[in-house]
């Protein structure tokens, strides 16, 4: 046994082990900046003080990440269905044991203490799919094959959504590009896409005739243009036919679907004036505390717009404006080269994995990261609707925190045994 | 295999990583407005607080309206050399005080360093001339303006109703989110009622400031800036002189006086005895004064007009005989003895007919009534006979609007008692009962309860022959001048209309010869009924006395109960004719009925 435990942290990714700790460190002291309070003279240290209590949520961490290293490396595989049922259960549960913070009723309490199953569900419908696509037989063209991975990720995002966590379920989209990297046509990842693209121009252009008429300009030239063959020109029909239908269901959407304040969130984004008292008012103060920070920023616990609670979330979903003012542009870069680095670094273990459940599994953590990193970036710089979703590792929260950890260090745990992953093969 | 999808994956992560930089370089290095709005150390929200709707009389004079007040704010984090001394003394408070508000402010829920506290609130004219020009040597505390109320008289307080910061539970029970901490909601009476009409919209003004807390100017050419939007005024049907002398009338005597329009439902005046000055629950002495009153023992915010629910005696009597007539076992020339072996009597009369037996309101002519109208001889059994009979007495009275509420436009209104066969099984735990255990009914004594409004209301009824409009102090709302949809409908009573004239004849032969001579006025006729409601002795009776005038279309109807004053003839009588005489003619031509009844003690 103590000899297989030398062994691992021998194969443990160190390059990635070491990004990681550079971002919960400074994660840790960017929450520090966001609440500190000049007059009151409180430490990082203090435990009153989101700070002090994220030093709690990495001494956790750290322990959960020795627990990930000591289990047997089947374990994951072995029981991901089993794990996935909990979840489940427990997400149809959450609505009615959860207890309700900041509008979303997506907690459950154990004690005082408070943990968000949605972002377990997160590394757990990972394992799932992953062990499903690696499983014998699979088959990514196959109908039905598919149809039971899209059931996979719907499942939690439906559920998800029940709890009114909108940002939390829109994550599990992120698994369409895992898909699409084990061979889903790109044909549905295009339509997703072009159908979001269409969603935002319709709110843009009033009158929809213009998009109907231009869609059919588009549509006869690929038909005329490209190959005449009976199934394509089908194909591409029922796509123009399914474009024009989000169109005209986009009002519906709007109107009929989103809460009020995901209305006003899309709104804002494409009219920033739209709304100024209410979301505009959290993009606009983000936007100036960001913006103010310049080429080099203020220096660290000397940015004054963060500190006024104009942005709401400040060292959680927000703590971007924190790292903008405070280290300007040059600290940006550091952070966004930082998910970079980690990004690509994933790839690469992804890639180098012998088995097929660690290889989707590890890129399930690289499209949950992305897509954290892409979006809350994106909003707090007003390219993406307000979605209260957290920077991975930056972001203030215990449940959070241990949700990345978790998804991080299994792949690394994965990876380190990858060798003996091929025997199994 | 795919292959080149893992490097169409690393291209779209890079990509949006140069996206990030190159919007980031945009915002944070080449446009340098943000910088500059961050310079101005922030945008201050500033809120507006509207004007509260005015409140007018009928005759267009003003009743209640705003005067400016101004609050001290703090933004903590902006304080700098703080000299606590110089402070109390500009705001003229002790060091105790001043530690003690700064205790309070750090309290409050939405405390917070970086954004405005209320730290003093209520500062009036006086001390915010004294204030104003020390406040630059204050960095970090900031002037708020907002509005108070006022009244043009001292009257009407419980009506009107009072305005005070709105309270955690309001707070926790306000769904619609528009209330904040720190705001203002009317409480009670007309304040609270029509609370959603009066407060206006709240709204935000943004000041750019630079470090030193100093106002630069608006922010975006006000584009972001949200007017406030006044509150709604309202025009009330009281006559605000009429109101003047009837709490002029009511001083040092514990009743009400209800005075309304029968032909529209419009309330003239609404005087709640003892009152207290409205201008108490204003301003920054709010808490103390509200302790003293809620703690004073004739209770001054006990709103008697509506709340009071007395045993209405006599003026009963009118609703017993239309009542007893529409059932047809009495007619206006039936003749019952006055025989007081059962029930006691007062006068000397022996054997009147019905207007009679009102004029000198005889006990036993009414105990006489009831027993024909509950006991019918429907059935043999006297018990499920009485139950029957009263059954039907139950519908009739309550269609005068007795026994439930009006639906008058104020809070707390309490709607009286009419007892039911199913009240009596349940006063008898299920025994037997007939007319002989619950005839006090007959004379408005025993288990009935009305409410001031509601004998005034009653009086209208008769002055209209028939039928009323809910009766509300509100007539129209904003500056349409119309009237408002809910209070046009007219409430018919289920008796006849040639039963409510023998009703009227009896009315004006009370006051003309009976025991309501006090009321004659020399050129109007009136038409009235006194009421002596018994009283646990050793405190004197009840006075009670209701009327109306002209007799024909009557412009008045109006109730008088005035408490351990004795005789309805004399206290209640008295004052009614007064208020009457006022309303109708402008001044009282019989100043010894005024002296009679601002000296005597009525003991």
């Amino acid at each position: 046994m103590s000899i297989r435990e030398e062994d691992i942290s021998g194969k443990l990714d160190w390059a990635a082990v070491l990004l990681y700790i550079v971002m919960v460190g400074l994660g840790w002291l960017n929450i520090f900046a966001s609440v500190y309070d000049e007059s009151v003279k409180q430490t990082i240290w203090d435990l009153s003080l989101n700070s002090g209590r994220q030093l709690i949520f990495m001494a956790a961490s750290f322990i959960i990440i020795l627990a990930i290293v000591i289990i047997d490396m089947r374990f994951y595989e072995t029981f991901a269905y089993l794990f996935f049922g909990v979840i489940l259960f427990v997400l149809i549960l959450v609505p009615f044991i959860g207890k309700e913070v900041g509008g979303n009723k997506a907690w459950i309490g154990i004690g005082s203490f408070g943990v968000q199953p949605s972002e377990f569900a997160k590394f757990i419908t990972a394992m799932a799919v992953a062990k499903f696509i690696g499983s014998v037989g699979f088959k990514m063209d196959n109908l039905k094959n598919q149809a039971t991975l899209f059931a996979m990720i719907a499942l939690p995002m439906l559920l998800i959504l029940l709890q009114k966590d909108t940002g939390t379920a829109l994550v599990f989209t992120s698994f369409v590009l895992v898909f699409y990297r084990e061979g889903l046509s790109p044909f549905l990842l295009i339509v997703g896409i072009c159908a979001a693209l269409i969603f935002i121009l319709t709110l843009l252009i009033p009158n929809q005739i213009y998009l109907h008429g231009a869609i059919a300009v588009v549509l006869i030239a690929l038909i005329v243009f490209g190959k005449k063959k009976l199934r394509r020109i089908v194909l591409l029909t029922i796509g123009a036919i399914v474009i024009s239908g989000v169109i005209e269901s986009v009002d519906y959407v709007i109107t009929d679907v989103l809460k009020p304040h995901q209305q006003n969130r899309v709104k804002v984004l494409i009219n920033p004036d739209a709304d100024p008292l209410g979301y505009g008012w959290n993009v606009t103060q983000s936007k100036i505390a960001i913006g103010s920070g310049g080429f080099i920023g203020k220096g660290f616990l000397e940015g004054t717009q963060t500190k006024f609670d104009f942005v709401p979330a400040q060292s959680t979903d927000f703590i971007f404006c924190t790292i903008g003012e405070e280290h300007g542009w040059v600290g940006s870069l550091f952070v966004i080269a930082l998910f970079i680095a980690l990004l690509l670094r994933v790839i690469f273990i992804a890639e180098r994995q012998k088995s097929r459940f660690a290889r989707v599994y590890g890129y399930s953590v690289v499209t949950i990261f992305f897509f954290h990193f892409a979006v809350n970036i994106g909003m707090t710089i007003g390219l993406f609707p307000v979605i209260g979703i957290p920077l991975p590792f930056f972001s203030y929260g215990g449940s959070s925190l241990w949700g990345f950890t978790i998804l991080l260090f299994v792949l690394l745990k994965l990876d380190a045994h990858r060798s003996q992953m091929l025997q199994r093969a | 295999m795919n292959e080149s999808r893992k490097e169409i994956l690393q291209i779209v992560i890079v990509l949006v990583g140069v996206i990030f930089l190159i919007k980031l370089f945009s915002i944070q290095v080449v446009d340098d407005r943000y910088a500059i709005m961050a310079e101005g150390n922030a945008i201050m929200r500033q809120v507006q607080y509207p004007f509260r709707g005015l409140i007018y009389d009928r005759n267009q004079k003003l009743i209640v309206y705003n005067t400016p007040e101004y609050d001290i704010e703090v933004i903590a984090k902006d304080i700098k050399r703080f000299d606590s001394t110089k402070f109390c003394e500009v705001f003229e408070i002790s060091k105790e005080e001043l530690r003690i508000k700064f205790k309070e402010m750090k309290a409050r829920k939405e405390y917070s360093p970086f954004k405005p506290t209320l730290f003093m609130d209520q500062l009036s004219n006086v001390d915010f001339a004294r204030v104003q020009d020390h406040m630059d040597e204050f960095p970090g505390f900031y002037i708020q303006a907002r509005t108070t109320r006022a009244y043009s008289s001292t009257v009407m307080a419980n009506a009107l109703g009072y305005v005070s910061e709105i309270n955690k539970n309001q707070l926790d029970r306000d769904k619609s989110k528009i209330y904040k901490q720190g705001d203002y909601i009317g409480q009670s009476g007309v304040e609270a009622f029509y609370e959603e009409q009066l407060r206006g919209k709240r709204g935000i003004r943004f000041i750019l400031r630079d470090v030193k807390g100093i106002e630069k100017g608006s922010f975006n050419d006000r584009k972001y800036d949200t007017l406030s939007v006044p509150g709604q005024n309202l025009i009330t049907g009281i006559d605000i002189d009429l109101q003047q002398y009837g709490e002029f009338l009511m001083k040092g005597k514990s009743g009400s006086i209800v005075a309304i329009e029968p032909s529209s439902g419009e309330i003239l005046s609404l005087v709640s005895g003892p009152s207290y000055d409205p201008t108490l629950l204003t301003g920054k002495n709010y808490s103390t004064n509200f302790k003293l009153i809620n703690a004073d023992s004739l209770k001054p915010l006990f709103n008697r007009p509506l709340m009071a629910q007395y045993r209405p005696g006599s003026i009963f009597k009118i609703a017993q005989a239309m009542t007893a007539l529409q059932e047809g076992v009495i007619t206006p020339e039936t003749r019952i003895r006055c025989d007081r072996s059962i029930i006691n009597c007062h006068g000397a009369h022996s054997n009147e007919d019905l207007r009679g037996a009102i004029a000198n309101s005889c006990n036993p002519y009414f105990h006489g009534v009831l027993r024909r109208m509950l006991n019918k001889g429907v059935v043999n059994d006297p018990f499920e006979d009485t139950r029957i009979g009263l059954a039907e007495w139950d519908k009739h009275i309550k269609s005068f609007g007795f026994g439930s509420q009006l639906g008058i436009d104020l809070p707390n209104e309490k709607g009286g008692l009419i007892p039911t066969p199913a009240y009596y099984d349940r006063a008898y735990n299920n025994r037997p009962w007939k007319f002989s255990n619950i005839y006090s009914i007959a004379i408005g004594e025993g288990e009935n309860l009305v409410v001031p409004i509601q004998m005034a209301n009653f009086a209208a009824t008769i002055a209209n022959r028939g039928f009323f409009y809910t009766p509300h102090l509100v007539k129209s709302i904003g500056g349409d001048g119309k009237a408002l949809p809910q209070y046009i409908e007219k409430h018919f009573t289920s008796i006849d209309t040639s039963y409510f004239i023998v009703a009227v004849d009896a009315m004006e032969q009370v006051v003309r010869e009976g025991t309501g001579q006090r009321a004659k006025l020399a050129d109007v006729i009136v038409c009235g009924k006194t009421g002596t409601v018994e009283n646990a002795p050793p405190l004197f009776d009840h006075s009670v006395f209701i009327a109306f005038a002209p007799r024909d279309n009557p412009r008045i109807a109006i109730s008088v109960y005035v408490e351990d004053a004795g005789q309805g003839a004399r206290a209640a009588a008295s004052i009614a004719s007064l208020m009457i005489e006022k309303y109708l003619i402008g001044q009282t031509k019989r100043p010894q009925i005024e002296q009679y009844v601002l000296n005597n003690k009525f003991e």
